[in-house]
């Protein structure tokens, strides 16, 4: 892999980390106007998907969506400033954690209602197929364990299937939808077996190791861009903090099963591979983990000192135009 | 001495009195809980479904520790006891058969528990926020709401579904409907919106028992509310609307969260010689006319006070019963408090810019007091 990608993917995953932190702290400081879900633990799967993705590439988000965001290049400061409510969001304050968007960037933005965002991906795919730049332009539509539970998966797996579609499914497993395990909810071990009733190709990465993704991602995103269509991946990884931020997982999950998941911090792999391998040093690895340190506070910064937006935005944005 | 709660009603002079009844001061959310678990109790066909009612589905605990296998003196994990608690603790209770956490596809879940209520079981399905009923509309529609009816009679559907709604927590856009009028607008299913602990206790304990489809909406804003709840049996009558207070200058008429509203402005407006009656609806399907044109009559003034957007809404529905029934008792316009045509926005000011609030309601007052 060159150098410039390994940097970006290291890059993408520590800011997706740090911002999670961040972003939690503030919340607990009462910063945020309402719930956030860290996707902390999770920062592999966003970092080694939108590695393959440009600004003309197409991705729809969960509530757990602050990872899609940062790997798809949203600014870290407009989207601390979305959480904080002001006028200077992403979103113009409007959205909130759990609705961050950047239609600039490609980022068709988080949904807060589970499955919601997955047809939007599909969407997106047969917009570029209607205008034949499927080369060019690819749905991706992120979502949980438990949003395979919901009907409209199973529509837009089947849609993107028979139309061909430059689609790729990814779907994070982290092994709960809110405190309910995916052993109950999910009536097989593998969620990318049920690629197989859609007649696209199904594939597990290993959601820890970013190498693993990064590979797996790519071949289904060349699969979409030949005009082959759809792929479903499945990322087996694990959320780190509870469903939302006051959450207490201990309540569901035991301390070893933290444990082990977090001896295989995708952080910790990823910088053991590269230094055993030669391919990065721990200073070009600290000097990135400083940047994007003061990035994080500057984010802060800018959110605290940004305004509230004006009360009439309140009736603003709900049509482009309704009546004089 | 027992608690007379048909005084609550229609031609009362507002709440009864409770001196020397049995019962206790509790919280909205405490008063839903024992309410189900009084009606699980009472009733064994009675059962629950939804998302984390109880949590950790498949999983045990014993004192705080969590194990996922089954073992000697562990019982079903309950670790969220559903949003707001409000099934918690009734997993270990009534047992998995009854307390049945589901994967999230609300449309399957609802769907499934229409057939189950075809059938010859009462479910209770949990469907989270109020938003989500959406996601599962088209089965409360056409099937929940419509099969008695086009199947000639045959058949009934004892059904009682709830759900959070409101804004004012931060929960933005798709987590913060009030959307009662889509609801009400269904023909075949009832609504019914408790405004504190009484209420949810005698609706909740009235939907469950009843045979048709109920909807029951919790407002969030009222889940931690206080209120006193007798310990005896509590069945309200579906279609019944009460004074909270009664009054002769200007009847406010409200619906969950927003009774809280009218009942603290009647106060703020007592003060300043102002006397206000207010209407809490309680049903919104069957709507309880007569409490409304009762109250119209006497002060001939009204302000409605709905959560819900402005267009089709229950405000708009209760104005046209004053305009066509009462309208030579009015004395002024009807006015109407509504959030606007809008979603609800993040942003924590423009969340209280876009609900009814006091001050909004005691706007509309003054425009009409002197009118
Ligand atoms: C339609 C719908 N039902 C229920 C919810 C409540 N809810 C929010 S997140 C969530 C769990 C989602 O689990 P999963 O898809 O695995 O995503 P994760 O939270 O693990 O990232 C639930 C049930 C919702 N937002 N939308
Ligand atoms: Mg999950």
């Amino acid at each position: 892999m060159e150098k410039e990608k390994l940097q970006w993917l290291f890059e993408s995953m520590y800011r997706i980390r740090r911002f999670e932190e961040t972003m939690l702290e503030q919340t607990f400081k009462g910063k945020s106007m309402g719930v956030t879900h860290s996707s902390d633990g999770q920062e592999a799967g966003p970092a080694g998907v939108c590695a393959h993705l440009t600004d003309k590439d197409w991705i729809g988000s969960t509530h757990r969506g602050h990872g899609h965001c940062i790997a798809k290049g949203l600014d870290t400061k407009k989207m601390m400033a979305e959480i904080f409510g002001k006028s200077t969001g992403q979103c113009k304050g409007k959205g909130g954690s759990m609705h961050i968007a950047d239609f600039s960037k490609g980022m068709l933005g988080a949904n807060a209602i589970v499955g919601a965002s997955i047809p939007l991906a599909v969407g997106a795919a047969l917009s570029s197929k209607y205008n034949g730049t499927e080369n060019d332009s690819v749905g991706v539509a992120f979502f949980g364990d438990g949003a395979t539970g919901q009907g409209v998966l199973h529509e837009s797996m089947n849609l993107a299937s028979i139309w061909k579609l430059p689609v790729i499914f990814v779907c994070e497993n982290n092994h709960y939808a809110e405190a309910t395990p995916v052993e109950y909810a999910v009536s097989i071990e593998d969620i990318s077996d049920r690629a197989a009733a859609y007649s696209m190709p199904g594939v597990t990465a290993d959601g820890m190791d970013v190498f693993d993704v990064y590979e797996v991602a790519g071949e289904a995103v060349n699969r979409a861009r030949k005009g082959d269509g759809p792929t479903l991946i499945e990322l087996k990884t694990f959320r780190y903090h509870g469903h939302f931020h006051a959450d207490d997982p201990k309540k569901y999950r035991t301390p070893e099963e933290d444990e082990k998941w977090k001896d295989r911090d995708c952080l910790k792999i990823f910088e053991e591979k590269v230094i055993a391998n030669n391919s990065m040093d721990l200073e070009s690895i600290k000097k990135i983990k400083d940047l994007i340190d003061t990035e994080m506070i500057e984010a802060v910064e800018f959110a605290e000192k940004s305004p509230m937006p004006n009360i009439e935005e309140l009736y603003s944005d709900v049509y482009v135009k309704y009546k004089d | 001495m027992t608690f007379d709660y048909s005084q609550t009603f229609r031609g009362s002079s507002g709440l009864p009195n409770t001196d020397n009844i049995p019962g206790s001061e509790m919280r909205y959310r405490d008063a839903f809980n024992l309410t189900l678990r009084q009606e699980l109790d009472r009733d064994p066909s009675v059962f629950v479904m939804g998302e984390d009612i109880a949590g950790g589905a498949g999983r045990f605990e014993k004192d705080g520790e969590v194990s996922y296998e089954e073992k000697d003196g562990f019982k079903p994990l309950d670790a969220w006891g559903g949003p707001f608690a409000a099934t918690k603790g009734l997993i270990q209770d009534f047992g998995t058969d009854r307390i049945k956490d589901t994967p999230i596809s609300e449309a399957g879940v609802l769907g499934a528990a229409i057939g189950a209520a075809l059938t010859g079981t009462r479910p209770v399905v949990d469907l989270m926020y109020f938003d989500f009923v959406t996601v599962a509309y088209d089965q409360l529609l056409s099937n929940a709401a419509k099969s008695r009816y086009m199947f000639g009679g045959q058949t009934k559907v004892p059904l009682t579904m709830f759900a959070r709604s409101g804004a004012g927590t931060g929960h933005a856009a798709q987590h913060s409907e009030s959307f009662y009028s889509m609801l009400v607008h269904i023909p075949g299913l009832k609504v019914v919106v408790p405004s504190d602990p009484l209420s949810v206790k005698g609706l909740l304990s009235a939907s469950i028992r009843d045979d048709d489809p109920v909807f029951l909406v919790n407002d969030k804003k009222l889940i931690n509310l206080n209120g006193f709840v007798p310990d005896q049996e509590v069945v309200f009558e579906l279609g019944k609307g009460r004074y909270l207070k009664r009054g002769s200058d200007v009847t406010l008429i409200g619906m969950a969260y927003t009774s809280e509203i009218c009942r603290k402005v009647a106060e703020k407006l007592e003060e300043s010689g102002v006397s206000c009656e207010v209407v809490d609806m309680l049903s919104l399907s069957p709507l309880d006319e007569d409490i409304i044109l009762e109250s119209v009559s006497k002060t001939n003034k009204v302000v409605i006070v709905d959560e819900d957007t402005p267009m089709c809404s229950m405000a708009s529905e209760i104005s046209s019963i004053i305009a066509d029934k009462g309208f030579d008792y009015l004395d002024a316009p009807i006015k109407k408090v509504n959030s606007p045509h809008t979603p609800v926005p993040y942003n924590r000011d423009l969340e209280f810019s876009f609900m009814p609030s006091e001050e909004r309601v005691i706007k509309a007052v003054k425009e009409i007091v002197e009118y």
